[in-house]
């Protein structure tokens, strides 16, 4: 059996393991990209606040995650943070590591797409007497966000396939789920060509979708 | 004009305005009576729109006191002595103070109605129930009872400065300010906003302070008109001696320039 190049029979019996190690991803993936959304959306505002003592630090924090390695801080966070007695499971120190390391690049987005927002229309809610948060709740936001959700689409499906990084702080999910198996049998081949599958599945039709989403946007 | 009659509503006290080295208001001084409609004329880059916007609190003076309803607008009184303004000192005077202006700034989200009925609910905190009504009131007043749940996006240049107008109004101002309003109509739609604003003018209780390139509008609506250049009132009077028999050589070179178009 084990001469055939690709065993099928093998890869029936692994699929319900491996298929319960793609709901972690999602799980993952969506639980992080929700995180990233408001962090990004906090990071961008906390970014234009008039008050340099809210802006620079926020802003070099920015840089800063976005310049280093995702794995680098899913390292820091699982192995230094417990040291001074923060200590969480693996699958919300990698969800939250994720979302904040994805939030850096929304931010940029939100900010791109909030320059964008003719001077007019904060003039005219100056005006009218709105306040602050009236004028982004009501009047900025509403019309800053429709044309950024091809961009957020996109990072969503970066994210589904970054949180394989996970894998290397023991989260339990498709890419370290695949490992398992290959490793408990000796045969890598069929786990990580089907995990491979797997993520395939998923994220060419999402791409598919936000690629719609940008044809949609872009005739604005 | 019962000016004399009344404490001025706006009161330009000593007003400078500058944009880095270039100075646009010089020590302005200049009233508007309660009920008042003025017409701000002069050469394009004069200062005319910074006076409306320094008004409007879009932008600060760097110098002088601008006083509205006897309350100053970017200072608030701490003992006898006048202090920056606090943001809620700026938001409780702007209050009286309405725009209208050049390219509408309607909030292409939102329909018509909704335009007119954002501000009265989440400012004013009136019930969705009576803003609605007299957003109704007054987009029939602008001649639009037709056009209640169409977006911007969906109307015409005069159609939406005609919903600007009415989204103006909604907040009762005692000062309207207009800048321009018609300059980026096609010619046939100015007319219909010109009606408007005429309409306005007539029924009288509001204070109108108005910019524009309309001669003949300003001439009809105006019980005054103030000659503006070089951040400086050059000149100022009843339409028709403005008009008529101007005193001063620029006003005079100014008239001559846009008449001959
Ligand atoms: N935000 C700004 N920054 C720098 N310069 C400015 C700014 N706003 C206005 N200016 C300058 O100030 C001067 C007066 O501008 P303003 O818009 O008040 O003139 P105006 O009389 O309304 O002219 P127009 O008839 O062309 O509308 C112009 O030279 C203009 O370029
Ligand atoms: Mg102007």
């Amino acid at each position: 059996m084990s001469e055939q190049f690709f065993d099928w029979e093998y890869v029936i019996s692994f699929m319900p393991k491996l298929l319960e190690g793609l709901v972690v991803t999602i799980e993952v993936t969506i639980v992080a990209f929700i995180l990233a959304a408001i962090l990004g959306l906090l990071m961008a505002l906390g970014r234009r606040s008039s008050n340099p003592w809210i802006a620079q630090p926020i802003g070099a924090l920015v840089e800063f995650i976005r310049s280093t390695p995702l794995l680098v801080q899913l390292f820091i966070f699982f192995y230094v943070l417990p040291r001074y007695g923060l200590r969480m499971p693996a699958f919300i120190v990698g969800t939250i590591a994720l979302g904040l390391h994805y939030g850096t690049y929304t931010s940029e987005i939100y900010r791109a797409g909030i320059d964008a927002i003719d001077r007019g229309q904060w003039e005219a809610a100056r005006a009218l007497n709105f306040s602050p948060v009236r004028t982004w709740v009501g009047i900025v936001l509403p019309q800053a966000i429709p044309p950024m959700i091809p961009a957020l689409g996109n990072y969503l499906v970066a994210m589904f396939k970054e949180s394989a990084q996970l894998s290397a702080i023991t989260v339990v999910e498709l890419t370290l789920t695949a490992r398992t198996i290959g490793t408990q049998s000796f045969r890598f081949l069929e786990p990580f060509t089907m995990a491979g599958v797997l993520y395939f599945l998923i994220s060419y039709p999402s791409s598919l979708v936000v690629q719609r989403l940008e044809k949609r946007y872009a005739g604005k | 004009m019962q000016a004399n009659s009344s404490a001025p509503i706006v009161r330009f006290e000593n007003v400078t305005k500058s944009f880095g080295e270039l100075t646009v208001l010089r020590q302005l001084d200049f009233d508007v009576a309660p009920a008042e409609k003025v017409t701000i004329v002069g050469p394009s880059g004069s200062g005319k729109t910074t006076i409306l916007r320094v008004l409007m609190t879009l932008e600060k003076p760097n110098d002088g006191v601008i006083w509205v309803n006897g309350e100053p607008l970017w200072h608030q009184k701490s003992g006898d002595k006048l202090v920056p303004a606090s943001e809620k000192h700026l938001r409780k005077v702007r209050g009286s103070i309405g725009m209208v202006f050049q390219h509408f700034n309607l909030f292409p989200h939102m329909t018509a109605l909704r335009n007119v009925t954002e501000a009265p609910i989440h400012v004013l905190k009136m019930p969705k129930g009576d803003a609605e009504q007299r957003a109704v009131e007054l987009l029939q007043k602008v001649g639009l009872s037709d056009k209640l749940g169409h977006y911007p996006s969906q109307l015409s240049g005069g159609q939406k400065q005609r919903v600007a107008i009415a989204r103006a109004l909604a907040m009762r101002p005692k000062v309207m300010l207009f800048d321009e309003v018609t300059s980026a109509l096609d010619p046939e739609l100015v007319g219909e906003v010109l009606n408007v604003i005429r309409e306005l003018a007539e029924e009288g209780e509001m204070a109108m302070l108005l910019v524009t390139h309309e001669m003949g509008f300003a001439r009809e609506v105006s019980d005054r008109v103030v000659f503006f250049d070089k951040g400086r009132v050059v000149e100022q009077g009843p339409p028709e001696q403005i008009f008529g028999s101007p005193q001063n050589e620029r006003t005079k070179a100014f008239f001559n320039a846009v008449l001959r178009h």
